[in-house]
């Protein structure tokens, strides 16, 4: 899967299942959780969204804000392990 | 242990077992990013008695009221057993998030400095600044404390009937109520909840509760340490990121109860990852326990359904019934029996405040049980007469015990007692062959053409319409002089101030709503992302959010809907 297919997937997710609209215009470096978007209960969402979408396990430890705060974050860390 | 055959054993709180040393461990302290923290009894009483002489040099005395604000953690914890070890009143409160307005907290601590004469309030570093800049009281650091000489001091010995802390009750700016709770009510709850639970030494329990809520300050804290059973605590802000926190600790430590409201079995049946959960042994656990939100069937299925393979079972899923002005439980249904539930007529509980079994799933709802009254608290069924109802009639729910509050702090302006000791819960509920079944609330009751209606159900409806911002609705009534009746007014908070998008939400709500409960909402009001007011404790506030919706349609008049 390139960067760009796994962006489309991931904003898709995000925009209909955790920010519930999909018109929001979402940037690619925007702080979806440190801005407010979405909350930590996201985190978990995320993750097993992760998991199941692109068969990439992301642990505990790293699903925290610092690290998977927006688009850009979690693209990059899905593609490491894909 | 405290049980109520050995009530007479303890005066006061502080004989609990976490202050009587020893080499087994009291508390454990669990994170996603960092190693455990395990303190033996012997090492959580030294800690307590070094924060104990730390305030004390700061000019703590008994009675002073100490606000600790802190994140979860070993600290906070041991602060609070200091205050007590001196005879002061400890409360905690929830620290400042980025997700809470700086100016509305250091306001709400404001007027909580104000009216109950806290002594000092004990920050974190980067909220003690803003804190000290808008209060009338020192607010410390930790190193401010540690700055502080840790004399001994011997432990107070407070008078059984005297306070022993406070449970701030979830409430908005101003209207935050103090439960304060005397030592000798908090040891007769303990005795009665751990006669009830059949606890023993052998008890582990676990725990992500905040502890300024009275679910995790007295179960998920208090109960376990004055026991001398294990508590493994974690952070509530890294367990709903992280929610198989809570399963490997109860798998590591062996844990045997967890307290959890309704919403964190959803939580971790959907949101723990199967390789996360995959060889957890969870059949440790002697019970779950729903408390503190009304209890959804389909919540516990699915969280069966979900970790039947880590061994849950259908009878490890128990209900209680609690508040803080019984200090905690009212009812607990007993450990390792499957929780009763019954089908009730919808219409019937919702025209007539009738629970009538039925047979018919299209027109029930699931009901269930809290469970029969601990001991030595009781419950009665008033209807508006304030006369009792019979059996399976729904009114206003009604306790009497042994472990009242003492009254709401410096607030004598609050009733709390009828002139029998009953205290009026605002629950609404009904009793059935010695169990207690919670419906909805008194004051958020809607009657809409002789429809009763419990707005949180109606708020389910509009929550998952796509587009309303999940958990960010409000409905309540509003009463008409034309119709003689309250109207259903819905206000949503939505992510767009699209037009076009507005309409299409508006009818979407209001058709939802009509099918989902056969009601008519009569205006929905679009607003933006944090309009709504909320509690300290995250819960919506209907009433304060009704009157912030009248103010704001009588100051642009009609046209509001």
């Amino acid at each position: 899967m390139t960067a760009e297919q796994v962006r489309a997937q991931l904003r898709d997710y995000i925009l209909s299942e955790l920010i519930r609209d999909p018109e929001y215009a979402l940037a690619d470096d925007e702080g979806i959780i440190s801005n407010g978007l979405m909350d930590s209960f996201a985190l978990a969402q995320v993750g097993v969204f992760i998991e199941d979408a692109f068969g990439v396990y992301i642990p505990d430890p790293e699903l925290t804000v610092e690290r998977m705060d927006t688009l850009n974050l979690m693209v990059a860390r899905v593609l490491r392990d894909q | 242990m405290l049980t109520l055959s050995r009530r007479a054993d303890y005066l006061t709180l502080l004989d609990a077992a976490c202050l009587r040393g020893g080499a087994e461990p009291a508390l454990i302290y669990v994170a996603t990013d960092a190693e455990p923290i395990t303190l033996s009894a012997e090492q959580f009483r030294a800690e307590v008695e070094r924060f104990a002489g730390q305030l004390h040099s700061g000019g703590i005395r008994p009675r002073d009221l100490i606000v600790i604000a802190l994140p979860q953690g070993v600290t906070g914890v041991c602060l609070f057993w200091a205050a007590l070890w001196l005879g002061a009143l400890p409360s905690m409160f929830p620290p400042l998030t980025e997700k809470l307005d700086p100016a509305r907290y250091q306001a709400s601590m404001r007027e909580l400095v104000q009216l109950s004469g806290v002594r000092a309030i004990i920050a974190a570093d980067a909220t003690a600044p803003l804190l000290a800049e808008g209060v009338a009281c020192p607010v410390w650091r930790l190193a401010d404390l540690a700055a502080q000489p840790a004399l001994s001091v011997a432990t107070a010995q407070p008078a059984p009937d005297e306070v022993a802390f406070l449970q701030h009750s979830s409430g908005t700016t101003g209207l935050q109520k103090g439960v304060a709770l005397s030592h000798a009510a908090v040891l007769n709850q303990l005795a009665s909840l751990s006669t009830t639970l059949k606890l023993t030494r052998e008890d582990v329990i676990v725990s992500w509760l905040p502890l300024y809520h009275d679910m995790g300050l007295i179960a998920g804290f208090l109960l376990p340490l004055i026991q001398g059973v294990p508590l493994v605590l974690m952070s509530p802000f890294d367990w709903v990121s992280h929610p198989a926190l809570l399963l490997r600790a109860i798998h590591t430590y062996r844990g045997t109860l967890c307290w959890l409201p309704n919403f964190a079995y959803n939580h971790l049946a959907q949101r723990v990852r199967q390789r996360d959960s995959a060889g957890l042994d969870l059949r440790s656990v002697r019970a779950f326990i729903n408390c503190s939100e009304p209890v959804r069937a389909e919540s516990h299925s699915q969280f069966i359904e979900r970790f039947a393979e880590n061994g849950i079972r259908p009878e490890m899923l128990a209900v209680s019934y609690a508040m803080a002005e019984n200090v905690f439980a009212v009812t607990q249904t007993p450990p390792g029996e499957i929780v009763r539930t019954e089908q009730i007529n919808r219409a019937a509980l919702q025209g007539d405040g009738i629970a009538r079994p039925t047979h018919d799933p299209s027109a029930a709802i699931t009901m269930v049980s809290c469970g029969p009254c601990i001991a030595n608290s009781a419950v009665k069924v008033v209807g508006e007469d304030g006369q009792p109802l019979p059996e399976r009639r729904v009114g206003e729910v009604l306790i009497r015990s042994d472990c009242m509050l003492t009254g709401y702090y410096r607030r004598p302006d609050l009733t709390v007692f009828d002139a029998q000791r009953w205290v009026h819960t605002g629950d609404r509920g009904y009793l059935a062959e010695g169990e207690v079944f919670i419906v909805g609330r008194s004051k958020d009751l809607i009657i809409n053409a002789g429809k009763n209606l419990y707005p949180q159900d109606l708020e389910v409806l509009v929550n998952a319409v796509m587009g309303v911002h999940p958990g960010r609705a409000v409905v309540f009534g509003v009463y008409d002089v034309r119709e003689g009746t309250e109207l259903i007014a819905v206000v949503a908070e939505v992510e767009s101030d699209d037009a076009a998008l507005h309409q299409r939400l508006k009818q979407q709500i209001r058709q939802q709503v009509a099918r989902g409960a056969e009601v008519t909402v009569s205006y929905v009001t679009l607003v933006e992302r944090g309009w709504l007011i909320k509690t300290s404790s995250g819960k919506i506030a209907r009433s304060a959010n009704r009157d912030k919706w009248l103010a704001a349609r009588q100051q642009v008049g009609e046209g509001a809907s």
